[in-house]
Order: structure tokens, then sequence, then C-alpha cells
């Protein structure tokens, strides 16, 4: 490289070319600079935020207590007390929580994405394909409208039919949105069990799935399709990642609050005036039938995470059973109809009820499973 | 020039077409922005993570919602 730039002084275009040559790196000084400053601005900002995150959490309780109890001078033990205490501290308990979480979610988005997936997971052999693919469904951006360019994409990079499922079912399923709901209203526990099963349900379904080789029944122009060329890639800056993190905050935070407020708020009226074990005998452990009903009423209900989890929590407090709510919940979250109609686009009938039939019978057995063992 | 936004039609891909109208208007350029919605024509431009952004059939962007300072740089060249 030296030994060029040598050559160029010496040739008789070498001045105004090397004038070009400072120009550029100039440039990209001035672009580096501007990051660096970008980085120090980002930190200057998010320590203090941080702190006052930590502090605001701290004293949700005594804050909701105080204002319900103090303030508003509502009555301890007052149904409409207790629906008015539930709202004040879960709301903005979960609010603070997504907010912290969406933002760690983008800053580790920003290191992976559907085209870096699918060549991670081009010519895996199935088995340990699938627990990849389930993993990065996790970490890898990707709206349910991307659903069918995603499916042309793997399938055309050699990504085989069952470890692209398991993409398929992980993404929308185990959702960072979804994960925050279940601890803060549920605890780590409901949460954890939730990340585990979810991740065991998209490895196994895109496993069965793989192992019925239904390759034929993709529709005929998916297979016509030669995409090929990879996209060249953009190489992030740290600044780049924390804005990245910020904008999911924007995007994910400012979309789904209403739906999150609105989902607490119901779940408050459950919590103050629905009676103790109310649920119990149709949502209960001793109905068998609760399970697959659950999910059948699950699977046509389309709502995101957000709407959805804060119901699903006062239900389980009114003595609804853990494993009835959870497959309820994956049903809902997982196998939307809007994506089917969306799928059918790629999938012939028969391979896409057979989507729908393995993961929804996966989502029973846990149901089952758990109803079962707790 | 012509600029094709690609997507299905969620709002992150309506959000990238207003963009773009607003960055072509802005800089008063010579530009056709085309909205293709159909998977096929998607796919064949190795596009598989939507809203993207290609100009004169070069993609700029995956999935993501450009910002407009990077939608000037494209359209300037």
């Amino acid at each position: 490289m030296n030994g060029l730039q040598d050559l160029r002084i010496g040739a008789t275009e070498g001045g105004p070319r090397r004038d070009g040559d400072g120009l550029a790196a100039a440039a990209t000084r001035d672009a580096k600079l501007d990051e660096r400053v970008a980085l120090r601005r980002y930190l200057a900002l998010g320590v203090p935020a941080l702190a006052l995150w930590v502090a605001l959490y701290g004293q949700l309780e005594p804050w909701a207590n105080g204002l319900t109890y103090g303030l508003l001078g509502m009555a301890k033990g007052d149904s409409l007390a207790r629906a008015v205490a539930f709202f004040l501290y879960d709301g903005p308990k979960v609010l603070l929580l997504l907010t912290l979480v969406v933002f760690g979610v983008g800053v580790l988005r920003s290191f992976f994405t559907a085209a870096r997936a699918r060549r991670l997971l081009a010519g895996r052999r199935e088995a340990f394909g699938n627990v990849l693919a389930a993993l990065l469904g996790i970490v890898t951006p990707f709206c349910s409208c991307s659903a069918v360019p995603l499916f042309v994409g793997f399938v055309t990079a050699g990504v085989p039919l069952g470890v692209t499922f398991s993409f398929l079912v992980s993404a929308p399923m185990v959702n960072e949105v979804a994960l925050v709901l279940l601890y803060g209203l549920m605890g780590w526990k409901v949460a954890g069990l939730y990340l585990v099963t979810g991740l065991v349900v998209a490895m196994v379904s895109g496993w069965v799935i793989g192992r019925l080789k239904m390759e034929g029944h993709l529709e005929e122009w998916v297979r016509l399709i030669h995409a090929g060329q990879d996209l060249p890639e953009e190489e992030l800056t740290w600044a780049g990642r924390l804005r990245a993190g910020w904008t999911a905050v924007r995007e994910i935070v400012g979309r789904t609050w209403p739906w999150v407020l609105a989902g607490i708020a119901v779940g408050a009226g459950i919590h103050g005036y629905v009676p103790e074990g109310f649920m119990a005998s149709i949502m209960g452990r001793d109905a068998w039938w609760s399970v697959p009903a659950a999910v059948a009423l699950g699977i046509p209900m389309y709502s995101n995470a957000a709407g959805i989890i804060p119901v699903v929590h006062a239900l389980l407090e009114k003595g609804a059973a853990l494993g009835t709510v959870l497959a309820f919940m994956m049903a809902v979250i997982a196998l939307s109809l809007p994506e089917m109609i969306i799928l059918r686009k790629v999938l012939k009938p028969r391979l896409l009820a057979t989507f729908a039939g393995v993961v929804g019978l996966g989502i029973l057995l846990v149901g089952y499973l758990f109803n079962f063992i707790l | 020039m012509e600029i094709k936004v690609l997507g299905p039609g969620c709002p992150k891909c309506h959000e990238t077409e207003k963009l773009v109208r607003e960055v072509v208007a802005e800089k008063g350029v010579d530009a056709r922005v085309v909205k293709v919605s159909d998977f096929q024509e998607i796919a064949r431009m190795g596009v598989f993570s939507t809203p993207a952004v290609a100009v004169d059939g070069v993609v700029k962007c995956v999935g993501k919602v450009p910002a407009k300072a990077e939608i000037a740089a494209w359209i300037n060249g």
C-alpha cells in the first residue's frame, strides 16, 4: 500500500490525487470523531438515566401505596383500592422494566441481522441446526411481516426446512416484551419456564417438521428463485449500537405502552373484583379439557404479548392453572391467523396445516406437563 | 432515478416510503418512488428482511427504517 502511494506521488497527476486521498482521510477522521463525541454523549446521558431508573424502581411500592391510601384516601381492603394500588404499582414497574430490557435487546440485536442468521444456519445439520435456529430466533430482529421474505431467504440459502421452522416459531414466541411482562407480573420462575419451554417447542416442532420431509409442499416459485447474492453489511460503531438501543425503545415502548397499560388496567380490575378461586373451575388443573380449549381459543386470537399477559396474570392469580395459562399464551403469540395467511404465500396447505398442527401439539403438551407437575 | 421501497405493507414499510418521498421532495430530485409489495419480486432482489430500499436496482438498506440523512446520502450518490 505504501509502495503504491509512493508511485502515485511520482506520477504527474500525483498532486491532485493525493489531495483527494487527503480529503477522504479527513472525512473518515471527522466521522470517527463524530462517533466518539456521540458515544461520549450517550454515556453522559445514559449513566445518570440508569441511576434515576434504579432510584425510581426502588420507590415504586411505597409510592403506589402512599398515593392510593394516603393521597386518594382509599380504605384498605376495599375492592377499588386494591385495583388502584395494583395499577399504580404494576403500570410504572412494567414500563420501567420494558424500557431497560428493550434498550438492552436493541443493543444486542445490532450484532445480529437476518443475513447473518441466514449465513450461520446455511448447510447446518438438523438437530444442532434446530437448537441454533431457536436461539437465533430470540436475538435476530425480524418483524412478522418479514416472515415470507425471510423464509425464502433461508430456504434458498440451503437452510433445512425444519431448521427454518424452528426459527419461525421461536422468533415471535420468545419475545422480550413477553418475557419482561412475565417477569414483572409473575416472577422469574414463570418467565424462565416460558423461555425454556418456548425454546423447546420451537426446537422440537422444527425437528419434527424436518423429519416429515415436506420440501415438496413449498409453492413452486420459492424453488425457482435464486436469491443468492449477499448484500454488503454495514459495520456498526458502539455509538451506532447504543443508538440502535434507543431507537428500539422509541419504537417498541412507544408503540406498546397503551396496550401494556390497558392490559394492566384489566388485570387490576380482575385483581380487585373477581373472587379468589373463581377461575379454578373453568381454567383449573382438574378440568382436563381446559388445555385444548385454551389452545383452540388462542390460535385465532391475535394480540401482542403486551395486551395478553396482564390479563393472563390476573387469570392465574384467581386460580387458573399455570399450564393452561401458558398454553393459552403460547397459542396466542406463536400461532396467529394473520401470520398463517401470510405464510400461505410460500407453503402449500398441507405443510401449513402440519406446521400449525405440530406447534399446536407441542403447546398442548407443555400445558399438560405443567398442570401435571406443578 | 428509480427508488424502490420493498415491503409487504406493515407500519414500518409505510414509514420508510413516507420518509423516502419526503427526502425526494425536499431535495427536488427527479426520482420515481415505487412501492414493491410482491413477495416474489422482493425475494428476487435478494432481500429477506423488510422494509428495504433499493436505488436504481442497488439495495441500500434492509430490515430497518432508514434515517432521513441516510436516504439523502443515497440520492446524492
